[in-house]
């Protein structure tokens, strides 16, 4: 069942791919959605019947090589369950989605045939996101963790007419090359310390590697902090943190369903998946576990400062998604890595649903994506409202405060809140994502209130154009919208209550901090074994029980944020609609540095494109146009030309030459081994 | 005894008894009418010797006190010549005789030329050396003047002879100082009086000058002045015959006299024939791109050729003669294909051999050029293709020999070499349009060329096995 959930994409994307041509344009995309949707039937099944206990299914050897060996295995444990629904429900939505969104293209020209290949790269996604999250050694899952940034390069090129388009695509391609370097380099330092890139030998000889120094470029390094760290520059890359985020807003270029799916749902996820998936390894590292928690409050509340004046509608729910996955950092870094899970889950369901909205808008608009000629649309295209009404709930996190009822982003975020006061003493992490919490309901409502409401502003013929989406693209944003209602109160307990609850769901045996105890009093013989269970926590981590019991004002802050932000919201875009403009009037320096989103862009382009490209410069024109074209072709065109004439002058036709040059050739020779060879 | 010593040479007589009853019964019969039927018979008569030859041949054996050897070496370079000669004599008939050329002398000549080769290859003496030497060179000095009319040709004849008796000089006095020093003219006798390590000043006299006697053979600068014009002057088919067999036995003597006689002192003739390869190669790669006429471009070609080939046999292991072995094998195959495809340029029925024609030819007939194609690449040594590997052996030789600036220098020079093979590519596919050559209707010039070029496509899977067998003669000759 395991191998049916992860080919049949594959299988779909090589029939739609390379055999459209022979079933026909819409056949290619009955069969990719169909084998989605077994897919996804099938990984329900998986979920709901799993037990909690690892299992691993060999599919194939793949690489041997001398201490070297890497199979093709799928690791089946609850973290793959999980990511296992979520991938193939929200790629098996898009699929249907997309069958609507992509009905016509206005980047193509008449009778092209694009569908085909863009249900083939969706599917390809789907695949290597499977590959990725089924791995059981680390060079599959770098095959994986390459084939979704190969196909997220392809989809976000896919306006391949549109050179923005083209430069997105690249740009996402050479910043996530940034990341992986760290991630390969990580990889070979496993490989490099522990012998293995299985995943279970890794995981055991998490506690040596926590003893081991290794020498790294210029001093001394704990291993498991290096290596912690290594690995997790891979997962800033792919889930766009801080210092290499500023690949994920320009790939909105691509199709909205790619942004709903690569960009929102699943890949982007990757990173909090890994850093989850080597908790074993992440445990013994705390300084590199810092590290993350500081990166992720980061980015939760830089992008979402930047989320608060974005004017195109899917770039602010775009620096919403790098915003929510900066909190399932944290709560990975302060050790709580269920809730990290229990987030990327909920955010999967109510952040694919707010971009699938986001594209109706746009489709209905004819692509108009700056939310300023929006307005009004509440009665236009009323399903979408509501859709878009019940993600913005769930991701401004409503519910009944100390209680477990609300959408699924209120119980999912503030079980992030909570860890990290727990995991950081009430520090910077803890306020950064209060804070964030804040801007996060400000921009979703300020997006809500901008679209829906008021008066319609822009072109007024788009506005009488504009029309409700069809039925194909209507019924994903409901199945969502279950998920982002239900979702967070139906899991809750299982990824955030009380400890029995989480060590059952993650097949983390009973009494485990008892046997550690009792292994380590042992010696480190028996410590050599991987621990059981999805995710580990070591036997002094005790983040989780300390967030239930968090105080009240704490528990209480994210909602008090949320209401603060939707009343600001409230002000600026219904009661007052001028406020905005006076405040950023007042403000116009602040504002520009958000409006440029904190000016990164530009600083890497001075800091990092500019002498690149002038190196480049350099060596193409003067390395290799001057330096080797030129030898080159003073050699082709000059000494050779030369030695050739000098060959045909001596080739007189004369006799008496040919003869004397023999003599002298036997002469030279006779001379030479005399002085050199022989006479000694 | 001396009837086990005539089984022991019984192919060689068999092709001498072959070569005098032709004569004298064409001669008596119809001359020149039957030239075209002589011509196939002896071509079928040398492919029947090659299959008796390989195999039925095992073994070493030893005739006449040690004047002539019948080994895997042998028998290797035997097979090979008597190939090569056989589809050169096939592939020359029609073109000779439509032009008149086909003398019943030219069979008989051929078959002359061959025997003083198996005789040259299997010599182990200097007598016999000699011997087989001068009965291939005078048959061979003869056919390059067979168009009497031309007096290109008989110029070409004319030089040749000039230059080959100098060079005969040249190797008289090397033999002669060699039994002067030796006391003997038996190889296994020169071997021991040398000795290894030290070796006197007079045989290192008497190899250099047996050297370069046979370097003219091979026609390895700087004794190779002489190729260009007798490969431009004499008649194509005569052409291809110089740039195959000859080859192989002048080399194949080489290696034998080299590990035969002098094995022991591998040091002292490694540097010349090192020296001989480079310059080979360089002068062959260089001054071939300055010709238009494909004739004196493949005399430039073979003599680089030579040069790879004389490197194998500088690596003085039995690596490199297997590599040499290879390589001659391989070299010989491309050449029949490459003279198939030069015999066929013609243009109103008069054969054409300016490189310009070539221009567009692939438009024409793609076919052909095609294979052409796919023949110049090999022999510029392209990957994948069989030229590829006969280079890669000899380098390979060169470095394991120790020779590393040998190497490096044969891959320079053939990087140069690849300018001029790929310029006829060029004009075949981009040149400009041009006045169209004949479509040649030759069935045996299709057959050849198309055989040579699939060979050197289907032979990248093992050599068609050649190299297990090169490497036992090899084994056979240096041990």
């Amino acid at each position: 069942m395991e191998t049916i959930i992860l080919f049949a994409p594959l299988v779909g994307a090589i029939i739609a791919g390379f055999g459209w041509r022979v079933i026909g344009e819409v056949a290619a995309q009955w069969v990719t959605t169909g084998l989605l949707f077994l897919a996804c039937l099938l990984s329900w099944i998986v979920f709901l019947g799993h037990d909690g206990v690892t299992e691993q299914i060999q599919i194939l050897r793949w690489i041997e090589s001398g201490t070297f060996q890497s199979d093709w295995a799928i690791r089946l444990d609850r973290l793959t369950a999980i990511m296992l629904i979520v991938v193939t429900t929200v790629s098996a939505l898009v699929h249907l989605y997309s069958f609507g969104y992509m009905a016509h293209d206005e980047n193509f020209r008449e009778h092209e045939s694009y569908k085909p290949r863009f249900f083939a790269y969706l599917s390809f996604f789907t695949f290597a996101m499977l590959m990725l999250v089924t791995s059981d050694n680390l060079v599959q899952m770098f095959f994986g963790w390459e084939g979704v940034g190969v196909a997220s390069y392809l989809l976000i090129g896919f306006y391949y007419r549109k050179p923005s388009a083209n430069a997105a695509a690249i740009k996402a391609f050479v910043v996530n090359r940034v990341g992986d370097f760290g991630f390969a380099l990580g990889i070979a330092g496993l490989f490099f310390l522990v012998d293995s890139v299985r995943l279970d030998d890794i995981f055991a000889a998490g506690p040596m590697l926590a003893e081991t120094q290794v020498a790294f470029l210029w001093t001394e390094w704990n291993a498991a902090n290096l290596l912690a760290f290594l690995l997790f520059v891979g997962a800033m890359g792919k889930s766009a943190q801080l210092f290499l985020h500023t690949w994920l807003p320009d790939a909105m270029e691509g199709p909205t369903p790619v942004s709903a799916l690569i960009h929102a749902a699943t890949m982007v996820t990757a990173g909090v998946f890994l850093v989850c998936r080597m908790s074993p390894l992440f445990e013994y590292a705390p300084e590199a576990l810092i590290f993350v928690t500081f990166i992720g409050a980061t980015t939760a509340f830089f992008a979402a400062t930047v989320g608060l004046v974005q004017n195109d509608i899917k770039r602010v729910i775009a620096y919403s998604t790098c915003s929510q996955l900066g909190y399932m950092f944290v709560a990975a870094g302060v050790g709580v890595y269920s809730v990290a899970m229990f987030h990327l889950f909920t955010h999967a369901f109510f952040k694919a649903m707010l971009f699938l909205g986001a594209g109706s808008v746009i489709h209905g608009m004819h692509h108009e994506q700056d939310m300023r000629n929006y307005g009004g649309l509440r009665k236009k295209l009323p399903y979408t409202f509501w859709a878009m009404m019940i993600g913005t709930l769930a991701i401004t996190g409503v519910g009944i405060p100390l209680t477990q009822i609300g959408f699924a982003g209120f119980l999912s975020k503030d079980a992030v809140i909570e860890s990290a006061w727990a995991g950081t003493a009430g520090g910077y992490a803890f306020w950064m994502l209060v804070i964030a919490a804040l801007f996060t309901s400000f921009y979703s409502w300020r997006l809500m209130f901008l679209t829906f409401f008021g008066e319609a502003r822009g072109n007024k013929k788009t506005h009488d154009h504009a029309h409700e989406s069809p039925m194909v693209m209507i019924a994903p944003l409901g199945v969502l919208a279950l998920g982002a209602v239900f979702s967070g109160m139906i899991w809750y307990g299982s990824f955030f209550g009380d400890h029995d609850q989480v060590n059952r769901f993650f097949g983390i045996p009973e009494h485990h901090a008892e046997a550690s105890d009792d292994t380590a009093e042992a010696g480190d013989a028996a410590a050599m074994t991987a621990p059981q269970g999805a995710i580990f926590m070591a036997p002094d981590n005790h983040v989780m029980d300390d967030a239930h019991h968090a105080p009240t004002w704490v528990k209480v802050s994210p909602f008090i944020a949320m209401l603060i932000g939707l009343a600001v919201a409230y002000l600026f875009y219904i009661v007052n609609t001028s406020l905005p403009r006076r405040l950023a009037e007042a403000q116009r320096p602040l504002y520009l540095f958000l409006l440029n989103k904190w000016y990164f862009d530009e600083a890497y382009d001075v800091i990092f494109v500019r002498p690149a490209k002038s190196l480049g410069r350099l060596l193409w024109k003067r390395g290799d146009g001057s330096v080797i074209d030129g030898f080159l072709n003073g050699v082709a065109m000059g000494i050779i030309p030369f030695f050739t004439r000098l060959a045909g002058r001596a080739q007189s036709g004369y006799i008496f030459t040919y003869a004397f040059a023999m003599v002298l050739g036997i002469a030279i020779l006779i001379t030479w081994i005399t002085l050199s060879g022989g006479a000694n | 005894m001396i009837s086990a010593d005539l089984n022991i040479i019984l192919t060689e007589i068999v092709l001498a008894l072959f070569a005098m009853g032709a004569l004298v019964g064409v001669v008596y019969t119809g001359k020149d009418r039957l030239a075209p039927a002589l011509t196939w018979f002896t071509a079928v008569l040398f492919v029947l010797l090659a299959v008796w030859i390989g195999v039925n041949g095992s073994g070493a054996r030893v005739a006449f006190g040690g004047m002539f050897h019948d080994d895997g070496f042998a028998r290797f370079a035997k097979v090979v010549i008597l190939l090569s000669a056989a589809a050169v004599l096939v592939m020359g008939q029609d073109y000779m005789s439509r032009r008149g050329l086909l003398r019943f002398e030219y069979p008989v000549l051929v078959t002359l030329a061959v025997t003083g080769m198996m005789v040259m290859v299997s010599a182990g003496d200097l007598m016999a050396l000699y011997m087989g030497l001068e009965l291939q060179s005078l048959a061979l000095y003869v056919v390059a003047a067979m168009r009497r009319d031309s007096v290109k040709s008989t110029e070409a004849g004319l030089k040749y002879f000039v230059l080959g008796a100098l060079s005969s000089g040249l190797l008289l006095y090397g033999a002669s100082l060699v039994y002067g020093f030796a006391g003997t003219t038996l190889f296994s006798g020169i071997i021991e009086a040398v000795g290894s390590g030290q070796i006197s000043i007079g045989l290192l006299f008497g190899l250099a000058f047996v050297v370069a006697g046979l370097a003219f053979k091979v026609s390895a600068v700087p004794f190779h002045m002489w190729t260009p014009d007798v490969y431009e002057g004499a008649p194509t088919p005569i052409t291809a015959f110089f740039a195959t067999a000859p080859k192989v036995a002048a080399i194949a003597l080489l290696a034998r006299v080299l590990h035969d006689a002098f094995g022991g002192v591998v040091g002292d003739w490694q540097q010349i024939l090192a020296l001989l390869s480079v310059l080979s190669m360089f002068l062959g790669a260089i001054a071939a791109i300055g010709q238009r006429n494909i004739k004196r471009l493949m005399a430039y070609s073979s003599i680089a050729h030579m040069g790879y080939a004389l490197m194998g046999l500088a690596a003085g292991t039995a690596f490199g003669v297997q590599a040499m072995l290879i390589y001659m094998a391989i070299y010989v195959t491309m050449n029949v294909g490459t003279f198939a495809f030069i015999l066929s340029m013609e243009k109103d029925g008069q054969p054409v051999v300016s490189i310009s024609a070539l221009n567009m030819y692939s438009k024409r007939d793609p076919g052909r050029a095609l294979a052409m194609l796919i023949l110049l690449f090999s022999l510029a040594g392209v990957p994948p293709l069989v030229g590829f590997f006969g280079k890669f052996y000899v380098l390979r030789a060169a470095y394991d020999a120790g020779l590393i600036w040998l190497a490096v220098a044969g891959v320079i020079a053939s990087v140069i070499g690849a300018f001029y093979y790929l310029r006829i590519v060029y004009y075949m596919y981009f040149g400009e349009e041009g006045e169209a050559l004949d479509r040649n209707r030759s069935a045996v010039l299709w057959t050849l060329l198309m055989g040579s070029a699939a060979a050197m496509l289907v032979g990248v899977v093992n050599l068609f096995g050649i190299e297990s067998v090169a490497q036992a003669a090899a084994a056979t000759l240096v041990n």
